[in-house]
């Protein structure tokens, strides 16, 4: 015995009582009834909504620091570590007078995510050196081209009327990880 | 003269709103039964708890484009779903709804007609409930629809069959065929009680003559596509579906009038009613009691999964008409030896 | 003056869909206009006062022998571009049988005398004298009509088993 749910079945013949069928049938509508009685497991959507996982991937998000500016540097790590080749961006350099609106020298003035090709697993968040992507728990939209579905900036970078919470995804273990990761890689380029 | 085709012609009129009606409602029922069966809530967007949905439906089914196959047979494809329509209000003219109510002196009877042999003419409009499907079935020209429509036809002859044996047995206790007589004499006892084995009979080949699951395999969905009703879009497939509610609602008025009492309320003596307060109540008590069988078809086809084929026949060849037959004998030499006969 | 009437028009349509019966290609519809000629024909046993021979005549024909008239062609997919072309020899005999049994028929009827329908006979038609009638008087003959089912029905039986042999 593997298992102790495996169930022997009885193969001899069925007796009278049986073959009857009219038990059998009476004892599947009592399940049936008590049925009626149970409570419901639908959830009704629009008005009420199921609670997301505390790790749930949903669509990105690129944050600003507190000050409003645009945390993303255009690293491209984001890019090149995404398996679906999802992310394209643009890097530009900023402008003396624009540092209220980018915290580095450098900055994405085009950023894309294809959120056809997207499978939201998470990879651009977790190469990230700037704390800019996270993956949020909203739910992409669904549209009617498949234009619609390149996400630019516009769609993608906060605003800070309507800051997005991403403390969920910044728990004390990523935070101390990253910190770990930077730590290491800066080791390694002191080597 | 006048008044009294006036009188039957309403009568026939709110007979054919209460059955569409009620026909419209079983299907929010049915859809409902199933949710609560299954641990869903149903259908509760169109209104309050969703109750408007079989208008939302049945502007659904006006609305939609009608096809008719290049292939059909133009005539017989439009006649199919009507025969069937028709066939199933058909047998509701012979239901007794109560007993005669009084107003200034003239008697109303709550019947539309009383035929001697109700039960015979019921029979006659079942077997030709058929029609509708095969023709149907037939003339979309589509393999799949002509299986579902001679499953439907072998089906329900071989059904019809030990039906009829189930209320020979019956017969002979009522000693009438008339449905108003038949439903008078329980006033006492239900004839449940003294035929169980022609109810169990009936009530199964019910369920084959309206197929209704577990005997639906004229439209069974995972071997044939939509049954005889592939073709079908738009209000032609809405009269056949409703056909199907309709029978369900007059088989389950026929259950109650043969079996269950009609009209009938346990204890009516004891209540000590008069006037047409009593018709009126009796009116109520059929209805719950028809409500009830409809609950119980939806009960049933949410229960049970539906028959193979060869079991189908088996069931009905090898194991309803020898016990319709059984009954037709335990039924006789019971009457013989209380000395009916005589 | 309403059963003159409706009799009048149960007959027309009677021979109507009879003749359209014969005359139409597909098979389909010739049982189709036959189940309507039994409705015009039940239609005449109500007009007689016989609702239960009416109503059984529905049940029977209309509702199972049609049915299953109609189950066969169905299965068969008869239709007119494969219908087998009959040879000249069998067009005359079909010709010659019909002459005959309508030779039979005119003579039959022209020696029977019409006589009006006695008053009591409108009773005849209802179930408890029918019965009463079938089980005394013609007792030995409906006994041989089930006998002679029960035969072709173990002849059938017989005939679709054929490793019995």
């Amino acid at each position: 015995m593997l298992t102790t749910r495996s169930k022997k079945i009885n193969k001899s013949e069925m007796s009278l009582a049986e073959r009857l069928y009219l038990p059998a049938i009476l004892n599947g509508m009592s399940i049936t009834f008590r049925h009626m009685f149970k409570k419901d497991a639908t959830i009704r959507y629009p008005e009420q909504e199921r609670e997301f996982a505390p790790v749930y991937r949903g669509q990105h998000v690129l944050k600003r620091d507190d000050a409003g500016a645009e945390r993303c540097t255009a690293c491209g790590l984001c890019a090149i570590a995404c398996p679906a080749e999802a992310i394209t961006m643009d890097a530009a350099e900023r402008k003396p007078g624009e540092e209220h609106l980018y915290r580095e020298e450098k900055y994405a003035s085009k950023y894309e995510i294809n959120m056809l090709r997207c499978i939201f697993c998470g990879m651009c968040e977790e190469a990230c050196p700037k704390e800019a992507i996270f993956l949020t728990d909203r739910i992409v939209h669904t549209e009617y081209d498949r234009q619609g579905f390149i996400y630019g900036k516009d769609l993608l970078v906060e605003k800070m009327d309507h800051r997005i919470d991403v403390s969920k995804r910044q728990t004390t273990d990523v935070l101390v990880f990253k910190k770990g990761d930077q730590s290491e890689r800066h080791n390694q380029l002191g080597k | 003269m006048i008044s009294f085709i006036l009188y039957k012609f309403l009568f026939a009129l709110i007979f054919f709103v209460v059955a569409l009606v009620v026909a419209m409602y079983s299907t929010y029922g049915e859809r409902k039964v199933a949710a609560f069966m299954q641990d869903r809530v149903g259908p509760n967007r169109a209104g309050p708890f969703g109750i408007l949905q079989p208008l939302a439906d049945g502007v659904k089914m006006f609305m939609k484009e009608e096809v008719i196959p290049n292939t059909s047979d133009r005539k017989l494809f439009l006649l199919g779903p009507s025969l069937a329509m028709l066939t199933a209000l058909m047998t509701g003219v012979v239901i007794p709804w109560g007993s005669p109510m009084n107003f200034n002196g003239h008697t109303f009877p709550l019947q539309l007609t009383d035929i001697n042999i109700g039960i015979l003419y019921v029979f006659g409009v079942v077997s030709l409930g058929v029609y509708g499907i095969m023709i149907g079935g037939w003339a979309s020209n589509n393999k799949y629809s002509l299986l579902g429509a001679l499953r439907a036809s072998s089906q329900m002859i071989s059904y019809e069959i030990a039906m009829g044996l189930a209320i020979i047995a019956l017969v002979m206790k009522t000693g009438t065929l008339s449905l108003g007589a038949i439903v008078s004499q329980q006033h006492h006892t239900w004839n449940v009680f003294i035929q169980p084995l022609s109810f169990l009979i009936f009530l199964i080949c019910a369920f084959a003559e309206t197929n209704r699951a577990p005997f639906d395999l004229p439209e069974c969905e995972t071997e044939l596509v939509g049954g005889y009703h592939t073709e079908y879009s738009s209000m032609k497939l809405g009269f056949y579906l409703f056909a199907e509610y309709i029978n369900m609602f007059i088989s389950s008025a026929i259950i109650s009038c043969l079996y269950f009492g009609g009209y009938n309320i346990p204890f009516q003596d004891h209540l000590h009613l008069s006037g047409n307060l009593l018709p009126i109540l009796q009116f109520l008590v059929l209805f719950a009691k028809i409500l009830f069988f409809i609950f119980f078809f939806m009960w049933v086809r949410w229960t049970i999964p539906r028959f193979r084929y060869d079991q189908l026949m088996n069931l009905g060849w090898k194991g309803l008409l020898p016990l319709a037959i059984l009954n037709i004998l335990i039924t006789g030499v019971v009457l013989w030896a209380t000395g009916a006969f005589k | 003056m309403i059963s003159l009437y409706l009799f009048y028009f149960l007959s027309f349509v009677a021979i109507l869909s009879a003749l359209l019966m014969v005359f139409s290609k597909n098979p389909v519809h010739s049982v189709l206009y036959l189940v309507m000629t039994f409705f015009a024909i039940a239609g005449h046993y109500f007009l007689l006062n016989a609702q239960f021979l009416g109503i059984v005549h529905i049940i029977v024909y209309a509702g199972a022998i049609m049915v299953l008239f109609l189950y066969v062609i169905m299965m068969l997919n008869l239709n007119q571009a494969i219908e087998p072309m009959k040879s000249n020899l069998q067009k005359l005999a079909g010709i010659i049988s019909a002459g005959v049994l309508s030779l039979v028929l005119i003579g039959a009827m022209r020696t029977t005398e019409i006589k009006a329908a006695a008053s009591t006979a409108s009773e005849i038609g209802f179930v408890s004298s029918l019965g009463k009638i079938l089980f005394s008087e013609y007792l030995l003959p409906f006994e041989l009509a089930s006998i002679l089912l029960l035969a072709s029905m173990v002849g059938a039986v017989f005939l679709s088993k054929k490793e019995l042999d």
